[in-house]
């Protein structure tokens, strides 16, 4: 994952996924963006990422298999400061 | 996630990590934490708040909403080979009932001490009778478990 610097948009990237660059200037021709397929299903391998994070106060990178040999509750949420 | 956040204890005495997912900045974030979830929960978020902006992680896991650019409330369940053991999808306005996931939890964790060898039926909760699907079991699981046990 891309170092954090400055007010570069940052995100999350499915490991082997090449996140964009937040330092690579915009592209004239849009490339055709690659989507990854959704992999997550019941029994099969959780599809590993590494993403930006805030963790205690302080702004630490997680990676899912940093995580193998423990349990994980993974929760996403539609966004910060909504109401439920 | 004050939610999640406030039976973290109980996860960690699991042997569950958290990490919660959203389109939202890592700045935002801590603003978040800082200014709401702090007021919500002692000493606010104790788990890892993950950014995901492009939605790239959403994706591939199938909670990516294109049209809001948003992702859908999904739990999953990781166990601790990688192996994804459930998972839940919601649309936003509904939230979730963590005991329902602590519980599913336990659940799954017995079944692997088990060795395979258990299988926990409807409602089970640590402590309730177990079912071993052996070949005695075939056509009499009422003998041993009825729904009222549940």
């Amino acid at each position: 994952m891309a170092e954090t610097t400055g007010c570069a948009r940052v995100t999350g990237a499915v490991t082997g996924e090449q996140a964009p660059s937040p330092t690579a200037p915009p592209s004239p021709a849009m490339p055709e963006r690659k989507e990854p397929a959704m992999s997550a299903r019941v029994g099969q391998k959780a599809p590993d990422f590494t993403a930006p994070s805030y963790y205690k106060g302080g702004f630490t990178p997680v990676k899912l298999s940093d995580f193998a040999g423990k349990w994980v509750l993974m929760c996403f949420y539609p966004g910060d400061f909504t109401f439920v | 996630m004050s939610a999640v956040a406030d039976k973290y204890p109980v996860l960690q005495k699991l042997g569950v990590e958290v990490i919660s997912v959203s389109v939202d900045s890592h700045f935002v974030h801590k603003m978040w934490n800082d200014h709401e979830l702090t007021k919500m929960v002692k000493g606010g978020i104790p788990f890892h708040m993950a950014s995901d902006q492009a939605g790239n992680v959403g994706r591939a896991y199938g909670v990516w909403d294109e049209n809001q650019g948003i992702e859908m409330r999904g739990r999953f369940i990781i166990d601790p080979d990688g192996t994804i053991q459930a998972l839940e999808i919601l649309t936003p306005p509904v939230g979730r009932k963590l005991v329902e996931s602590i519980r599913q939890i336990q659940a799954f964790q017995h079944v692997r001490a088990s060795g395979g060898k258990e299988a926990t039926p409807a409602g089970w909760e640590p402590g309730k009778p177990t079912l071993k699907p052996e070949p005695d079991l075939v056509g009499k699981v009422w003998e041993v478990w009825k729904p009222d046990m549940e």
